[in-house]
């Protein structure tokens, strides 16, 4: 299918505070708040924009690994939590690692296209802060494929997977520049959550983040070809917006211009139990965005400004490559020569992305469409991006595990 | 013999006290090392203690260092466990850590299992009497390559040695508390020392990740060869307070704990640091530096005083601080204690209101130990910090003036004495040992 058979629209989106180290208030000897309360607090602030919630048909939630940070599963059954118009409403949960969110987005989408919803809510939450980080590398790992690849792989095992890609494509195209690239990546991503108070690098006061991201690599602590500024961090925190038909917008009395439509959509999948084809290329995300790109029928001048899964540094140059914006080899120049800064040419990750803002796995992917909602409606409050008004284009990718499972979606005004 | 042959067979004496169970936990954690990386068999870590009832809780302490040492050096261990296809994640990885560590441990009360070791570590009451007796039974039933590693923190090596027909065979080994977290060790080598025990000494402080500063085999050594004196000036400090200001005791004593940690910028003033250590214990240091290092001038009646009245200061099992000098909330002085009433008086506004009437602002208030140990620029902020000090007219700028000018004073007795050639080597105690941010010569 090249094109959607009907319109598709997201509103009503909502982002909590990332929560984890780096915030102020993060202090891991204290209580912390249940994943309960970062449920309720997205998923009811997307339900105000609703005269009754019982007008939502369908609800998905994307998370990655509740059963094992939270020993809870059977997540459908906390939509009814919300509110008591949801009851006996059909929920689903969706998995696929870090793109859980992306998931359940693509799944949202889809029971809006199956005519069975014309709103449908989509949450994706996850919360990691429950355990050290070297048990929450465990449970992370899971993300690839645990029995043929976890006992040789690494104590922090998605790190090295993503310092392997960076160690081929230091090798391939030098590490100078790339090193470069991925540190000023790296403070782009803090200057724009340090704009956003919900970022979990909101509060960074490093006075030079560039500098301190040129840090070497500490393998014996660590991983080989990254250090801890390369890497997303453990975060908890939660994100919810609608799915509508034209018939929801009008049940909801929604505004067009708080609305965003859906102009382009890929999914992707590869084979897990087999290796990357290349290390230094992100072939689903790349088909995936390929796909999305069709549908929308934009060619890359097109795109505005996007949304990628910088879960490492590495990861963005990958990405920005598998889009095309730049060729093979060439990311870290194209992020040193300020293409993807608030002001270039193509604006990337204006809350922070995955490095700035932070990571709640399972949640990510709706953080990523509830983020371009807001720069498309003009919501965006202090990291609102003036956005060249013939590009109104905005592009997100959300990927699971080491490229995996990829969605890419394309949004533009709907008005 | 080899360093890994030494290891093979390691007791702990006084295992179940402070000092005794960081020692434990932190060769517990080599030996481990040593089984997994060489495969070495038949290794054992041997803890004795009198006290019985402790056990468990020692134990515990091991598995609770043990999984926060695993979880540190997660990268290494998986390697270590490569060949184990049953240990997949790092939390199966750590648990069997922990499990191969402790089964490497056995605690006993009976001295006389410590035959067999080949290395044994003394951490028992700081009282040579006692110490004379456990060594001299060792000597016996131990066998004559068997080296003895002593924590002692003022006894002179040679002292024990000779008494108990040891000599070349005792080495000091001084940690600092607690002896899992702090990087210095001072070494005690008395002429009369083996050298391959010297050499096996400095490569498990290696090993141990410590820092060694030698000192020279002279009562109290270094760290408390300082710590002692400075102690003793502050406490003699206070009674002048009291003699020439007219400051109750009390009082006395807060104004000295402020002047010796806020306007001198260290961890903790010298009240709170004594009763860290412990009055009592400190009060034991003292007298076995005046009588072996022939300084009978190390004397502190007002100490004396305190243990009259049962105050002791010292710690809890738990680590947390008992009441000496200073009453604790949070591990935070909240009290002070008043030797007329032989009651804790609270630390209220009005008494720091007086206290800081009489010793005037300080230099800076925005700057403290706290932010400045943190601080990549800390040596140009002090530098400004004690330019300011030096021009305060103030009693509390004059006050810490003095302090400052004793340390260094004290550092110069201490080579003269022969404890050490160099005033440095006390600094790098005083940084490494005490967490001070400065040297002694550095803004005297």
């Amino acid at each position: 299918m090249k094109q959607l058979r009907k319109n598709v629209y997201i509103a009503a989106g909502y982002n909590t505070v990332s929560f984890g180290s780096g915030r102020k208030e993060f202090n891991p000897k204290k209580p912390m708040r249940t994943f309960e309360e970062y449920v309720v607090e997205a998923g009811r602030s997307t339900l105000t924009a609703l005269p009754d919630p019982s007008l939502v048909d369908e609800a998905v939630v994307g998370n990655f690994m509740a059963g094992r940070f939270l020993r809870q599963g059977n997540l459908p059954g906390f939509v009814g939590m919300l509110h008591e118009g949801l009851r006996h409403k059909p929920a689903t949960r969706v998995e696929g690692a870090c793109c859980s969110g992306g998931l359940a987005l693509a799944t949202a989408m889809k029971t809006v296209l199956s005519d069975l919803s014309d709103i449908s809510l989509c949450l994706g939450f996850e919360i990691q802060n429950t355990v050290k980080a070297v048990y929450g590398a465990d449970y992370l790992a899971a993300a690839g494929y645990y029995r043929g690849e976890r006992k040789a792989g690494h104590a922090y095992f998605f790190p090295s997977k993503f310092s392997d890609r960076a160690g081929a494509y230091f090798q391939r195209y030098g590490g100078e520049t790339a090193r470069k690239g991925m540190a000023r990546w790296y403070a782009q991503m803090v200057e724009n959550a340090r704009l956003c108070p919900k970022a979990q690098e909101h509060h960074n006061t490093l006075e030079d983040p560039e500098a301190a991201a040129m840090a070497a690599p500490n393998p014996k602590s660590f991983v080989e070809h990254l250090n801890y500024f390369d890497c997303s961090k453990v975060s908890d925190g939660a994100s919810s917006l609608l799915f509508l038909s034209e018939e929801g917008v009008q049940k909801a009395g929604l505004h067009r211009d708080r609305c965003a439509r859906l102009i382009g959509f890929g999914q992707a999948a590869r084979d897990i139990t087999r290796p990357p084809e290349d290390l230094t290329v992100l072939d689903t995300t790349a088909a995936a965005v390929q796909r999305a790109l069709e549908m929308a029928g934009l060619s890359l001048e097109d795109l505005g400004f996007v949304e990628v899964h910088d879960c490492f540094t590495i990861s963005a140059m990958l990405a920005l490559e598998a889009i095309g914006l730049t060729p093979p080899g060439t990311a870290p120049q194209y992020v040193l020569d300020g293409h993807t800064r608030r002001d270039g040419k193509v604006p990337a990750n204006a809350t922070g992305g995955l490095i700035g803002y932070g990571h709640y796995t399972g949640g990510t992917g709706v953080r990523q469409a509830v983020d371009l909602l807001d720069q498309l409606t003009g919501n965006a409050g202090p990291c609102q991006l003036s956005l060249d008004p013939a590009r109104p284009y905005g592009l997100m990718i959300s990927m699971g595990g080491n490229d995996v499972t990829v969605v890419a979606m394309i949004f533009t005004r709907a008005v | 013999m080899e360093y890994q042959q030494l290891m093979q067979r390691v007791a702990v004496l006084g295992a179940a006290g402070k000092m005794g169970s960081g020692i434990a936990a932190l060769l517990s954690q080599e030996l481990v090392r040593l089984k997994l990386q060489y495969r070495l068999e038949h290794l054992r870590l041997t803890l004795i203690d009198t006290n019985e009832a402790a056990f468990p809780g020692l134990l515990a302490y091991l598995a609770d260092q043990a999984r926060r040492a695993a979880e540190k050096q997660i990268v290494t261990l998986r390697g270590f466990y490569s060949d184990r296809a049953d240990l997949v994640d790092n939390g199966e990885i750590i648990e069997q850590y922990i499990a191969d560590l402790l089964s490497l441990v056995r605690v006993d009360t009976d001295l006389r299992v410590v035959a067999p070791a080949t290395m044994v570590f003394e951490a028992i009451v700081e009282n040579l009497e006692v110490k004379l007796k456990v060594f001299k039974q060792l000597a016996e039933s131990c066998a004559k390559e068997t080296y003895f590693f002593t924590n002692t923190s003022s006894i002179p090596i040679g002292l024990i040695s000779q008494r108990t027909d040891l000599v070349g065979r005792v080495i000091g080994y001084h940690f600092y508390n607690p002896p899992i977290v702090q990087k210095l060790l001072e070494l005690i080598v008395p002429e009369t020392t083996r050298k391959e025990l010297v050499g096996l000494a400095v490569e498990l402080a290696a090993h141990l990740r410590k820092t060694v500063v030698r000192s020279a085999d002279v009562a109290g050594f270094i760290g408390n060869g300082h710590f002692t004196r400075d102690g003793l000036y502050g406490l003699n400090l206070a009674e002048r307070l009291v003699a020439d200001r007219g400051l109750t005791l009390p009082e006395a004593v807060v104004a000295v704990n402020r002047v010796t940690q806020d306007f001198l910028l260290r961890p903790m003033g010298i009240f709170q640091l004594l009763d860290y250590v412990g009055i009592e214990v400190y009060q034991s240091i003292l007298a076995i530096i005046a009588e072996h290092g022939e300084q009978p001038h190390l004397r502190s009646p007002l100490c004396d005083r305190m243990l009259a009245a049962g105050i002791r200061g010292g710690q809890h099992q738990d680590g947390s601080q008992k009441d000496g000098f200073l009453g604790y909330e949070k591990g935070r002085p909240a009290r002070v204690y008043d030797l007329e009433s032989g009651t804790y008086r609270t630390i209220d506004e009005a008494l720091l209101g007086k206290v800081d009437g009489l010793l005037g602002p300080l230099p800076s208030s925005a700057l403290t130990w706290k932010a400045l140990s943190r601080d990549g620029h800390a040596g140009e902020r002090l530098a400004a910090y004690f330019g300011k000090l030096e021009a305060l007219d103030t009693l509390g700028a004059s006050l810490a003036r003095d302090y400052l000018k004793n340390s260094k004073v004290i550092a110069e007795t201490l080579v003269q004495l022969g404890v050490t050639p160099t005033v440095d080597d006390v600094s790098a105690v005083l940084k490494l040992g005490f967490f001070h941010l400065y040297g002694v010569a550095d803004f005297a």
